[in-house]
């Protein structure tokens, strides 16, 4: 399972008086089991880059290819293409509309052709997977906290097991604990499932932990594409683009400005600590 | 697909037309309207047609963004005109089956047909260079009158100002509703009516939920200012008439005495 773009270009309102450039010219390899972090500010194309992921959005120019097959040819499946590659919206609110929890994420699996049984052993362990607490099942999906809304949203695309997972802002608008769980919960399914995991968002912050590799866009072009820790050590070059190194990171990078002995690239709170106390000398 | 309803949307460019009082084109398009309905010879079009054309080049509005604002018109219009070129009694040119064609069938259809058109076309250039807030504060104005006898003139141009300022953001988030769902697999393409009518229930429930939820923050952020209505409620930018809207009141006079006196 591989999904590569190849030059794919793209314009808002084309042919009107408002016609802009959305994507220019973005080629892409994503390969299995890789969690990716896809960081660019509001306006940077990077939601019309993930529509392009799964056909909702026909790229003006350049190729899509699943498996090697391009996806614009006549006779490609194009619901088979949504099913593998699984897009989870910024608002759970924008998918949430059946009268119960089960019925809302039975909605995905039952359109891509699962028996009523198949179907329900799908969307149950969808449930379980997302850690969504089995009392609740039955109750309205309008009733729920953010939190646990963001859960049935992820499960109602994770019940049509797709080989590749992309979430959009899975964090925004919910408190640190919140986000905390929701971005460990993505780390645990991307392990025991071997999916690939893609995070967009306009945080380092949120992708840091996790992310095995970052890609940065701006302005409709990719800037960079690497792993967390060469990304970060640009940081005078993504605060141009409005984006902000973890503050971790921030914080060793300016230590070690000031001549202390830490290494710079720290990601998160643990690996920061550990490098501060061998500098100071108490050791492990 | 949605992106491309333009009717009542405003066309934002620098023009004498869009800086017309928003009152001179309120009244100016009832003017034109009614004027539409006093001539009975096909040299009517002539004169008000020619008076859509130059407010159009005045306006600089290009003309093929003014015809795609007739599409969602199309079918209404042609339905029409069958009926009427089917339906009107007269001098028989033609028959066949249970359909007659006349000759004053022809004419009716025609007349409705250009009718209807120079009507729409007539009001979307209000739409298309007035600015939503500006046309209500026109609308507001005009009907003032109608205080006296107890109508909330105020709460009405208000609420249709709101009414108009969602109609962009229902649209986007429709678009969003559909594509959350087509990612879930939905199809909204495929089957018989009964099935495409029952496709529609996950757009639309999404879509009632979010207007309900946007409606009472709307609600709560306005009392939160202390709105309480029209009384005593003064404005920032006051309407006032200046010469161009004599000259348009003018041309607006000269048409209708045009049409009422064409042979």
């Amino acid at each position: 399972m591989s999904l590569i773009l190849d030059k794919i270009n793209y314009y808002y309102g084309k042919g009107t008086a408002f016609e802009s450039k959305a994507l220019k010219n973005i080629s892409l390899s994503i390969p299995d089991g890789e969690f990716i972090g896809l960081i660019g500010h509001t306006g940077s194309g990077k939601s019309t880059l993930i529509q392009h992921m799964n056909g909702l959005i026909k790229a003006d120019s350049g190729n899509i290819y699943y498996n090697g097959q391009d996806i614009c040819d006549k006779d490609f499946k194009m619901t088979e293409l949504r099913r593998k590659v699984g897009l989870v919206f910024q608002y759970p609110e924008h998918q949430l509309f059946e009268s119960t929890v089960i019925k809302d994420v039975l909605f995905g699996p039952k359109n891509i052709g699962l028996s009523q049984l198949e179907a329900e052993v799908a969307a149950y362990g969808a449930l379980r997977s997302v850690g969504f607490s089995d009392d609740l099942i039955d109750a309205s999906p309008f009733e729920l906290s953010g939190g646990q809304k963001r859960r049935v949203a992820i499960a109602g695309v994770l019940a049509m097991s797709p080989e590749i997972l992309i979430l959009d802002e899975p964090t925004a608008g919910l408190d640190p604990a919140g986000r905390t769980e929701i971005l460990s919960l993505l780390k645990t399914i991307k392990d025991e499932k071997g999916i690939t995991v893609i995070l967009v968002s306009h945080s380092m912050e949120d992708v840091a932990e996790f992310a095995e590799r970052i890609i940065v866009i701006d302005d409709g072009e990719i800037k960079f594409d690497d792993e967390p820790r060469k990304v970060f050590s640009h940081a005078e070059e993504l605060r141009k683009m409005g984006l902000e190194i973890p503050q971790c990171t921030e914080l060793m990078s300016r230590l070690a400005d000031a001549g202390f002995n830490v290494d710079r690239t720290c990601l998160t709170v643990d690996e920061a600590v550990a490098s501060i106390l061998r500098s100071a000398g108490r050791g492990e | 697909m949605l992106r491309d309803i333009t009717i009542g949307q405003y066309y934002p460019t620098e023009s004498v037309i869009h800086r017309l009082d928003p009152r001179t084109k309120f009244l100016g398009t009832i003017i034109f309207v009614v004027s539409l309905f006093l001539f009975k010879s096909f040299w009517g079009f002539l004169l008000t047609g020619g008076f859509l054309v130059c407010l159009t080049v005045l306006a600089h509005i290009p003309f093929k963004y003014v015809l795609k604002g007739m599409r969602p018109m199309l079918f209404l219009l042609l339905f029409m005109m069958i009926f009427t070129l089917l339906m009107t009694p007269g001098e028989v040119l033609g028959e066949w089956w249970i359909f007659t064609v006349t000759k004053e069938g022809i004419y009716a259809a025609l007349f409705m047909g250009l009718r209807l058109t120079m009507l729409v076309l007539g009001s979307s250039l209000m739409t298309y260079t007035t600015t939503p807030n500006k046309l209500t504060a026109g609308m507001e104005s005009v009907f003032g009158f109608l205080k006296i006898f107890k109508v909330p003139v105020h709460e009405l141009a208000m609420m249709i100002s709101i009414a108009l300022r969602f109609i962009p953001i229902l649209l986007e988030e429709t678009n969003k509703i559909i594509k959350a769902q087509q990612a879930r697999g939905a199809d909204f393409e495929s089957g018989g009516p009964v099935k495409r009518a029952k496709a529609m229930v996950p757009i639309l429930i999404p879509l009632f939920v979010s207007s309900f939820r946007r409606a009472g923050e709307l609600a709560e952020a306005m009392e939160a200012r202390c709105y309480h209505g029209g009384e005593g409620r003064t404005k920032m930018k006051p309407l006032k008439y200046a010469k161009r809207d004599l000259v348009a009141y003018l041309c607006l006079i000269g048409l209708i005495v045009g049409c009422i006196f064409i042979p």
